[in-house]
Protein backbone atom coordinates (compact mmCIF):
# COMPACT_ATOMS: atom_id res chain seq x y z
CA UNK A 1 0.00 0.00 0.00
CA UNK A 2 2.43 2.85 1.02
CA UNK A 3 4.77 1.58 -1.84
CA UNK A 4 2.02 1.99 -4.60
CA UNK A 5 0.95 5.09 -2.89
CA UNK A 6 4.10 6.71 -3.04
CA UNK A 7 4.77 5.74 -6.84
CA UNK A 8 1.63 7.09 -7.90
CA UNK A 9 2.51 10.61 -6.29
CA UNK A 10 5.67 10.47 -8.06
CA UNK A 11 3.76 9.49 -11.13
CA UNK A 12 1.46 12.19 -10.70
CA UNK A 13 3.64 14.20 -9.84
CA UNK A 14 5.39 13.73 -13.79
CA UNK A 15 2.26 13.45 -15.74
CA UNK A 16 1.35 16.96 -13.69
CA UNK A 17 4.77 18.51 -14.53
CA UNK A 18 4.41 17.87 -18.01
CA UNK A 19 0.41 18.33 -18.78
CA UNK A 20 0.20 21.11 -15.69
CA UNK A 21 0.65 23.63 -18.45
CA UNK A 22 -2.27 22.99 -20.43
CA UNK A 23 -4.35 22.39 -17.52
CA UNK A 24 -3.18 25.75 -15.91
CA UNK A 25 -4.58 27.59 -19.11
CA UNK A 26 -7.98 25.38 -19.11
CA UNK A 27 -8.22 26.19 -15.32
CA UNK A 28 -7.82 29.70 -16.37
CA UNK A 29 -10.24 29.75 -18.77
CA UNK A 30 -13.28 28.19 -17.20
CA UNK A 31 -11.96 30.21 -13.89
CA UNK A 32 -11.73 33.31 -15.25
CA UNK A 33 -15.76 34.33 -15.40
CA UNK A 34 -15.13 34.17 -11.40
CA UNK A 35 -11.77 35.46 -10.74
CA UNK A 36 -12.50 38.74 -12.87
CA UNK A 37 -15.19 39.60 -10.46
CA UNK A 38 -14.21 38.34 -7.32
CA UNK A 39 -14.61 40.85 -4.55
CA UNK A 40 -12.96 38.59 -1.95
CA UNK A 41 -9.39 38.15 -3.04
CA UNK A 42 -9.51 34.42 -1.94
CA UNK A 43 -9.32 33.55 -5.90
CA UNK A 44 -5.81 35.04 -5.36
CA UNK A 45 -5.10 32.32 -3.47
CA UNK A 46 -5.67 29.93 -5.91
CA UNK A 47 -2.47 28.36 -8.07
CA UNK A 48 -4.81 29.19 -11.32
CA UNK A 49 -6.46 32.61 -10.95
CA UNK A 50 -4.44 33.90 -14.28
CA UNK A 51 -4.03 37.28 -11.70
CA UNK A 52 -0.70 39.21 -11.32
CA UNK A 53 1.43 38.13 -8.78
CA UNK A 54 2.99 40.82 -6.65
CA UNK A 55 6.88 41.21 -6.41
CA UNK A 56 8.59 43.47 -4.43
CA UNK A 57 12.41 43.18 -4.13
CA UNK A 58 12.32 45.61 -0.58
CA UNK A 59 10.81 45.39 3.36
CA UNK A 60 7.07 45.74 2.10
CA UNK A 61 5.35 48.01 -0.44
CA UNK A 62 6.67 51.22 -1.24
CA UNK A 63 3.77 53.87 -1.08
CA UNK A 64 3.55 57.51 -2.18
CA UNK A 65 0.11 59.47 -2.52
CA UNK A 66 -1.11 61.65 -6.02
CA UNK A 67 -0.40 64.51 -3.84
CA UNK A 68 3.17 63.68 -3.27
CA UNK A 69 3.92 62.05 -6.46
CA UNK A 70 6.61 63.76 -8.54
CA UNK A 71 8.23 62.45 -11.85
CA UNK A 72 11.93 63.87 -12.99
CA UNK A 73 13.45 63.82 -16.34
CA UNK A 74 16.49 64.95 -16.30
CA UNK A 75 19.96 63.77 -17.74
CA UNK A 76 21.01 64.55 -21.70
CA UNK A 77 17.35 66.84 -21.89
CA UNK A 78 16.83 70.27 -22.98
CA UNK A 79 13.96 70.89 -20.41
CA UNK A 80 14.43 69.08 -17.24
CA UNK A 81 10.88 68.70 -15.82
CA UNK A 82 9.10 67.36 -12.91
CA UNK A 83 5.78 66.78 -13.41
CA UNK A 84 3.25 65.84 -11.14
CA UNK A 85 0.18 63.31 -11.61
CA UNK A 86 -2.26 65.69 -13.40
CA UNK A 87 1.20 66.19 -16.20
CA UNK A 88 0.97 62.91 -17.11
CA UNK A 89 -2.94 62.18 -16.47
CA UNK A 90 -4.04 65.42 -18.20
CA UNK A 91 -1.55 67.77 -19.82
CA UNK A 92 0.26 65.72 -21.84
CA UNK A 93 -1.48 63.04 -24.71
CA UNK A 94 -2.42 60.28 -23.55
CA UNK A 95 -2.28 56.59 -24.86
CA UNK A 96 -4.43 52.97 -23.93
CA UNK A 97 -2.45 49.76 -24.40
CA UNK A 98 -3.92 46.01 -24.01
CA UNK A 99 -2.29 43.68 -24.20
CA UNK A 100 -1.27 40.23 -22.27
CA UNK A 101 1.35 40.85 -19.12
CA UNK A 102 4.24 38.10 -19.56
CA UNK A 103 6.57 37.63 -16.50
CA UNK A 104 9.52 35.80 -16.94
CA UNK A 105 8.90 33.68 -14.00
CA UNK A 106 6.31 32.17 -16.04
CA UNK A 107 2.85 33.88 -15.14
CA UNK A 108 0.61 35.44 -17.74
CA UNK A 109 -2.34 38.12 -17.62
CA UNK A 110 -4.18 38.72 -20.40
CA UNK A 111 -5.50 41.20 -21.76
CA UNK A 112 -4.76 43.90 -19.56
CA UNK A 113 -5.83 47.58 -20.63
CA UNK A 114 -3.71 50.07 -19.70
CA UNK A 115 -3.05 54.45 -20.10
CA UNK A 116 -0.49 56.35 -19.80
CA UNK A 117 1.87 58.90 -21.90
CA UNK A 118 3.63 56.85 -24.39
CA UNK A 119 7.47 57.32 -23.23
CA UNK A 120 8.42 58.35 -26.32
CA UNK A 121 5.84 61.22 -25.96
CA UNK A 122 7.36 62.12 -22.59
CA UNK A 123 11.04 62.79 -24.51
CA UNK A 124 9.82 64.52 -26.74
CA UNK A 125 8.15 67.10 -23.90
CA UNK A 126 11.62 67.46 -22.73
CA UNK A 127 13.83 67.35 -25.78
CA UNK A 128 16.61 64.47 -25.89
CA UNK A 129 20.19 66.22 -26.53
CA UNK A 130 21.51 64.37 -29.67
CA UNK A 131 23.77 61.53 -28.70
CA UNK A 132 21.93 60.01 -26.16
CA UNK A 133 21.89 56.60 -26.41
CA UNK A 134 20.10 55.54 -23.35
CA UNK A 135 17.15 55.75 -20.74
CA UNK A 136 17.61 54.66 -16.84
CA UNK A 137 14.32 53.99 -14.71
CA UNK A 138 14.73 54.52 -11.20
CA UNK A 139 12.07 53.68 -8.20
CA UNK A 140 10.98 55.48 -4.98
CA UNK A 141 11.72 51.81 -3.49
CA UNK A 142 15.31 52.79 -3.47
CA UNK A 143 16.23 49.51 -4.84
CA UNK A 144 14.48 48.99 -8.33
CA UNK A 145 16.47 50.12 -11.64
CA UNK A 146 15.55 49.34 -15.33
CA UNK A 147 16.84 50.08 -18.65
CA UNK A 148 16.04 50.57 -22.25
CA UNK A 149 18.14 51.70 -25.30
CA UNK A 150 17.01 54.88 -27.18
CA UNK A 151 15.64 52.72 -29.92
CA UNK A 152 13.76 51.05 -27.59
CA UNK A 153 12.33 54.01 -25.30
CA UNK A 154 10.91 55.53 -29.01
CA UNK A 155 8.56 52.68 -29.50
CA UNK A 156 4.91 53.25 -29.23
CA UNK A 157 4.28 50.47 -26.97
CA UNK A 158 6.10 51.93 -24.61
CA UNK A 159 4.35 53.99 -21.41
CA UNK A 160 4.43 55.64 -18.63
CA UNK A 161 1.70 53.86 -17.46
CA UNK A 162 -0.97 55.44 -14.39
CA UNK A 163 -4.27 53.93 -15.12
CA UNK A 164 -4.63 50.10 -14.94
CA UNK A 165 -7.70 48.32 -16.24
CA UNK A 166 -9.59 51.54 -15.95
CA UNK A 167 -8.55 52.16 -12.46
CA UNK A 168 -5.35 54.01 -11.07
CA UNK A 169 -2.80 52.11 -10.55
CA UNK A 170 -2.66 51.11 -6.98
CA UNK A 171 1.03 50.62 -5.14
CA UNK A 172 0.89 46.95 -5.11
CA UNK A 173 0.92 47.48 -8.96
CA UNK A 174 3.43 49.63 -9.03
CA UNK A 175 1.54 53.00 -8.39
CA UNK A 176 0.71 55.88 -8.82
CA UNK A 177 2.72 55.79 -11.85
CA UNK A 178 4.95 52.82 -13.33
CA UNK A 179 7.02 51.66 -16.99
CA UNK A 180 4.92 49.31 -19.48
CA UNK A 181 7.05 47.85 -21.70
CA UNK A 182 4.89 46.18 -23.62
CA UNK A 183 6.79 44.29 -25.86
CA UNK A 184 9.38 42.80 -23.10
CA UNK A 185 9.09 40.46 -19.66
CA UNK A 186 7.40 42.17 -16.74
CA UNK A 187 10.89 43.18 -14.85
CA UNK A 188 11.38 45.80 -17.33
CA UNK A 189 7.83 47.40 -16.81
CA UNK A 190 9.55 49.08 -13.58
CA UNK A 191 7.11 49.83 -10.72
CA UNK A 192 7.09 53.40 -8.25
CA UNK A 193 8.47 55.35 -11.09
CA UNK A 194 9.86 58.40 -10.09
CA UNK A 195 12.73 59.21 -12.04
CA UNK A 196 13.69 58.89 -16.01
CA UNK A 197 17.31 59.93 -16.64
CA UNK A 198 18.41 59.82 -20.41
CA UNK A 199 22.03 59.05 -20.37
CA UNK A 200 24.75 59.81 -23.04
CA UNK A 201 26.29 56.61 -22.21
CA UNK A 202 25.05 54.25 -19.11
CA UNK A 203 27.23 55.50 -16.52
CA UNK A 204 28.14 52.53 -15.19
CA UNK A 205 27.17 50.24 -18.41
CA UNK A 206 27.66 47.13 -16.23
CA UNK A 207 24.69 47.56 -14.71
CA UNK A 208 21.44 48.00 -17.07
CA UNK A 209 19.31 47.03 -13.77
CA UNK A 210 18.23 45.13 -10.93
CA UNK A 211 17.09 42.43 -12.65
CA UNK A 212 19.73 42.29 -15.10
CA UNK A 213 21.80 42.34 -12.63
CA UNK A 214 20.57 38.84 -10.87
CA UNK A 215 21.36 37.58 -14.23
CA UNK A 216 18.15 38.00 -16.66
CA UNK A 217 18.50 39.25 -20.28
CA UNK A 218 19.37 43.03 -20.54
CA UNK A 219 16.71 42.97 -23.86
CA UNK A 220 13.89 41.20 -22.43
CA UNK A 221 11.91 40.54 -25.56
CA UNK A 222 9.01 37.91 -24.42
CA UNK A 223 9.52 34.93 -26.38
CA UNK A 224 13.12 35.72 -27.41
CA UNK A 225 15.05 36.23 -24.58
CA UNK A 226 15.76 34.33 -21.26
CA UNK A 227 15.85 30.87 -23.31
CA UNK A 228 11.97 31.30 -23.11
CA UNK A 229 9.86 30.80 -26.47
CA UNK A 230 6.55 32.17 -25.30
CA UNK A 231 4.58 33.81 -27.73
CA UNK A 232 5.01 37.48 -27.94
CA UNK A 233 2.82 39.98 -25.99
CA UNK B 1 -0.50 9.72 34.97
CA UNK B 2 1.76 9.45 37.88
CA UNK B 3 5.55 9.73 37.45
CA UNK B 4 5.68 5.89 38.34
CA UNK B 5 3.77 4.47 35.54
CA UNK B 6 5.11 2.31 33.47
CA UNK B 7 5.74 3.63 30.19
CA UNK B 8 6.55 2.11 26.18
CA UNK B 9 9.00 3.97 24.04
CA UNK B 10 7.19 5.15 20.87
CA UNK B 11 9.65 7.12 19.26
CA UNK B 12 13.49 6.37 19.64
CA UNK B 13 15.89 9.33 19.83
CA UNK B 14 16.72 8.96 16.23
CA UNK B 15 13.33 9.07 15.36
CA UNK B 16 12.16 12.24 17.13
CA UNK B 17 15.48 14.23 15.81
CA UNK B 18 14.03 12.72 12.36
CA UNK B 19 10.32 14.59 13.14
CA UNK B 20 11.47 17.57 14.24
CA UNK B 21 14.32 18.54 12.12
CA UNK B 22 11.72 17.25 9.01
CA UNK B 23 8.84 19.67 10.85
CA UNK B 24 11.66 22.61 11.57
CA UNK B 25 11.99 22.74 7.55
CA UNK B 26 8.44 22.00 6.28
CA UNK B 27 7.43 24.62 8.64
CA UNK B 28 10.23 27.33 7.19
CA UNK B 29 9.53 25.99 3.93
CA UNK B 30 5.45 26.74 4.19
CA UNK B 31 6.44 30.41 5.91
CA UNK B 32 8.38 31.27 3.18
CA UNK B 33 6.68 29.28 0.55
CA UNK B 34 3.47 31.52 1.22
CA UNK B 35 5.09 34.78 1.09
CA UNK B 36 6.27 34.44 -2.41
CA UNK B 37 2.86 33.15 -2.93
CA UNK B 38 0.66 35.22 -1.64
CA UNK B 39 0.53 38.46 -3.03
CA UNK B 40 -1.01 40.29 0.60
CA UNK B 41 1.88 38.46 2.45
CA UNK B 42 4.73 39.12 -0.97
CA UNK B 43 3.80 43.03 -0.25
CA UNK B 44 4.02 43.37 3.67
CA UNK B 45 7.53 41.19 3.60
CA UNK B 46 8.70 42.21 0.11
CA UNK B 47 12.58 41.17 0.08
CA UNK B 48 11.41 38.45 -2.67
CA UNK B 49 15.22 37.03 -3.58
CA UNK B 50 16.43 36.56 0.13
CA UNK B 51 13.35 34.72 0.69
CA UNK B 52 13.73 31.95 -2.36
CA UNK B 53 17.05 31.63 -1.40
CA UNK B 54 15.95 30.46 1.93
CA UNK B 55 13.11 28.83 0.68
CA UNK B 56 15.48 26.86 -2.32
CA UNK B 57 18.22 25.83 -0.05
CA UNK B 58 15.48 24.49 2.64
CA UNK B 59 14.38 22.41 0.01
CA UNK B 60 17.54 21.61 -0.74
CA UNK B 61 18.02 20.32 2.73
CA UNK B 62 14.83 18.22 3.13
CA UNK B 63 16.44 14.67 2.33
CA UNK B 64 19.38 15.33 5.04
CA UNK B 65 17.16 13.97 7.80
CA UNK B 66 15.88 11.48 6.34
CA UNK B 67 19.08 9.89 4.63
CA UNK B 68 20.70 10.76 8.14
CA UNK B 69 18.20 8.79 9.78
CA UNK B 70 19.02 5.65 7.53
CA UNK B 71 22.51 6.14 7.65
CA UNK B 72 23.63 4.70 11.09
CA UNK B 73 22.96 2.03 13.38
CA UNK B 74 20.40 3.84 14.88
CA UNK B 75 18.09 3.25 11.59
CA UNK B 76 16.52 -0.18 13.20
CA UNK B 77 13.71 1.94 14.78
CA UNK B 78 13.30 3.94 11.99
CA UNK B 79 12.80 0.94 9.48
CA UNK B 80 10.78 -0.46 11.49
CA UNK B 81 8.27 2.20 11.69
CA UNK B 82 8.30 2.89 8.03
CA UNK B 83 7.20 -0.37 7.76
CA UNK B 84 4.25 -0.34 9.42
CA UNK B 85 3.38 2.96 8.09
CA UNK B 86 3.47 1.07 4.65
CA UNK B 87 1.19 -1.40 5.83
CA UNK B 88 -2.36 -0.99 5.52
CA UNK B 89 -4.71 -3.67 7.13
CA UNK B 90 -8.53 -4.01 7.44
CA UNK B 91 -8.79 -2.54 10.60
CA UNK B 92 -7.63 0.78 8.78
CA UNK B 93 -9.91 0.89 6.16
CA UNK B 94 -12.28 0.47 8.87
CA UNK B 95 -11.34 3.01 11.30
CA UNK B 96 -11.44 5.36 8.33
CA UNK B 97 -14.94 4.25 7.23
CA UNK B 98 -16.08 5.29 10.65
CA UNK B 99 -14.03 8.52 10.73
CA UNK B 100 -11.96 7.69 13.27
CA UNK B 101 -13.85 6.16 15.84
CA UNK B 102 -12.73 3.19 15.56
CA UNK B 103 -15.68 0.48 15.34
CA UNK B 104 -14.58 -2.57 15.18
CA UNK B 105 -11.03 -2.06 14.33
CA UNK B 106 -7.66 -2.73 16.19
CA UNK B 107 -5.34 -0.81 16.17
CA UNK B 108 -1.36 -1.09 15.84
CA UNK B 109 0.84 1.24 16.81
CA UNK B 110 -0.35 3.54 14.14
CA UNK B 111 -3.81 4.91 12.43
CA UNK B 112 -4.58 4.77 9.28
CA UNK B 113 -4.60 9.18 9.62
CA UNK B 114 -1.20 8.55 10.50
CA UNK B 115 -0.24 6.26 7.86
CA UNK B 116 -1.89 8.12 4.96
CA UNK B 117 -0.41 11.85 6.20
CA UNK B 118 2.98 9.70 6.65
CA UNK B 119 2.72 8.64 3.11
CA UNK B 120 1.32 11.74 1.44
CA UNK B 121 4.10 13.88 3.42
CA UNK B 122 7.39 11.20 2.07
CA UNK B 123 5.78 11.35 -1.82
CA UNK B 124 5.41 14.82 -1.73
CA UNK B 125 9.53 15.32 -0.96
CA UNK B 126 10.00 14.26 -3.91
CA UNK B 127 7.41 15.61 -6.01
CA UNK B 128 8.13 19.07 -4.29
CA UNK B 129 12.10 19.01 -4.79
CA UNK B 130 11.68 17.67 -8.42
CA UNK B 131 9.17 20.64 -9.48
CA UNK B 132 10.98 22.97 -7.42
CA UNK B 133 14.21 22.31 -8.93
CA UNK B 134 12.51 22.57 -12.22
CA UNK B 135 11.14 25.92 -11.36
CA UNK B 136 14.40 26.99 -9.66
CA UNK B 137 16.85 25.82 -12.78
CA UNK B 138 14.29 25.75 -15.68
CA UNK B 139 16.93 26.16 -18.30
CA UNK B 140 17.38 22.62 -19.61
CA UNK B 141 13.53 22.06 -19.61
CA UNK B 142 11.27 23.09 -22.21
CA UNK B 143 9.15 26.34 -21.04
CA UNK B 144 6.08 24.17 -20.37
CA UNK B 145 7.50 21.94 -17.91
CA UNK B 146 8.54 25.06 -15.67
CA UNK B 147 4.52 26.22 -16.01
CA UNK B 148 3.61 22.68 -14.99
CA UNK B 149 6.49 22.25 -12.45
CA UNK B 150 4.75 25.35 -10.74
CA UNK B 151 1.03 24.24 -11.07
CA UNK B 152 2.14 21.05 -9.49
CA UNK B 153 4.26 22.64 -7.03
CA UNK B 154 1.30 25.27 -6.03
CA UNK B 155 -1.34 22.74 -5.79
CA UNK B 156 0.59 20.44 -3.67
CA UNK B 157 1.72 23.15 -1.37
CA UNK B 158 -1.60 23.77 -0.85
CA UNK B 159 -2.62 20.21 -0.06
CA UNK B 160 0.65 19.80 2.18
CA UNK B 161 -0.70 23.38 4.30
CA UNK B 162 -4.17 21.53 4.97
CA UNK B 163 -2.29 18.17 5.74
CA UNK B 164 0.15 20.12 7.83
CA UNK B 165 -2.52 22.23 10.02
CA UNK B 166 -4.42 18.87 10.66
CA UNK B 167 -1.71 17.33 11.93
CA UNK B 168 -0.38 20.13 13.95
CA UNK B 169 -4.43 20.93 15.07
CA UNK B 170 -4.30 16.97 15.83
CA UNK B 171 -1.30 16.70 17.91
CA UNK B 172 -2.37 19.82 20.08
CA UNK B 173 -5.43 17.98 20.86
CA UNK B 174 -3.80 15.13 22.13
CA UNK B 175 -0.87 15.94 24.85
CA UNK B 176 -0.07 12.57 25.15
CA UNK B 177 1.23 11.43 21.91
CA UNK B 178 2.80 15.13 21.67
CA UNK B 179 4.79 14.01 24.28
CA UNK B 180 5.42 10.92 22.66
CA UNK B 181 7.03 13.04 20.33
CA UNK B 182 8.90 15.24 22.74
CA UNK B 183 10.02 12.98 25.03
CA UNK B 184 9.72 9.58 23.50
CA UNK B 185 7.26 7.78 25.64
CA UNK B 186 3.65 7.09 26.12
CA UNK B 187 1.81 5.21 29.18
CA UNK B 188 1.68 1.29 28.48
CA UNK B 189 -1.32 1.60 29.77
CA UNK B 190 -3.23 3.61 26.77
CA UNK B 191 -0.76 0.92 24.81
CA UNK B 192 -3.12 -1.60 25.99
CA UNK B 193 -6.34 0.30 25.48
CA UNK B 194 -6.04 1.90 22.12
CA UNK B 195 -3.32 -0.25 20.40
CA UNK B 196 -3.98 -3.47 20.69
CA UNK B 197 -2.65 -4.78 17.93
CA UNK B 198 0.76 -3.06 18.78
CA UNK B 199 0.15 -4.23 22.32
CA UNK B 200 -0.03 -7.81 21.38
CA UNK B 201 3.79 -7.07 19.17
CA UNK B 202 5.63 -6.10 22.06
CA UNK B 203 4.38 -9.13 24.10
CA UNK B 204 5.25 -11.33 21.63
CA UNK B 205 8.64 -9.63 21.14
CA UNK B 206 9.42 -9.58 24.84
CA UNK B 207 8.29 -13.14 24.71
CA UNK B 208 10.28 -14.22 22.34
CA UNK B 209 13.55 -12.71 23.23
CA UNK B 210 13.51 -13.15 26.88
CA UNK B 211 14.21 -10.29 27.92
CA UNK B 212 13.10 -7.27 26.26
CA UNK B 213 12.81 -5.44 22.89
CA UNK B 214 15.86 -3.38 22.03
CA UNK B 215 13.46 -3.34 19.37
CA UNK B 216 11.81 -0.08 20.39
CA UNK B 217 15.14 1.65 20.34
CA UNK B 218 18.27 2.41 22.53
CA UNK B 219 15.73 4.32 24.78
CA UNK B 220 14.09 1.01 25.14
CA UNK B 221 16.95 -0.87 27.09
CA UNK B 222 15.29 -0.56 30.56
CA UNK B 223 15.69 -3.62 32.64
CA UNK B 224 12.41 -5.07 32.08
CA UNK B 225 12.72 -4.72 28.33
CA UNK B 226 9.97 -2.03 26.46
CA UNK B 227 7.86 -1.73 29.23
CA UNK B 228 9.82 0.59 31.68
CA UNK B 229 10.13 2.66 34.46
CA UNK B 230 10.02 6.21 33.73
CA UNK B 231 12.69 7.63 35.25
Amino acid sequence: MGRRALLGMLALGGVGILWGAKAQSWMEETLRPLTTKDQTGLSSFLPSAGRFRIYTVTGGLPRRSDAAYRLTVDGDVERPATLDIADLRDRLPQTSLTRDFQCVTGWRVPDVPWRGVTLADLLAEVGVRPGATHVRFWSFDGVYTETLTMEQAQRDDVLIAHELEGKPVTSEHGGPVRLYVAPMYGYKSLKWLERVEVASALDEPSDPGYWERLGYDVDAWVGRSNGLDDTPT
Amino acid sequence: MTASSPTVVRFSRAQRWLHWSNATLFLVLLATGMTLYIPALSQVVGRRVLLRDIHVYSGLLLPVPLLVAYAGSWRESVRRDVRRLARWSVDDRRWLLSLGRRGRSRMGKFNAGQKLNAIFVAGCIPVMLATGSIMRWFDPFPLAWRTGATFVHDWTSLALLAVTIGHIGKALADPVSLRAMRRGTVPARRVELHHPRWWAEIRATDERSGVSSLDEGKQAATPSGTIGQRP
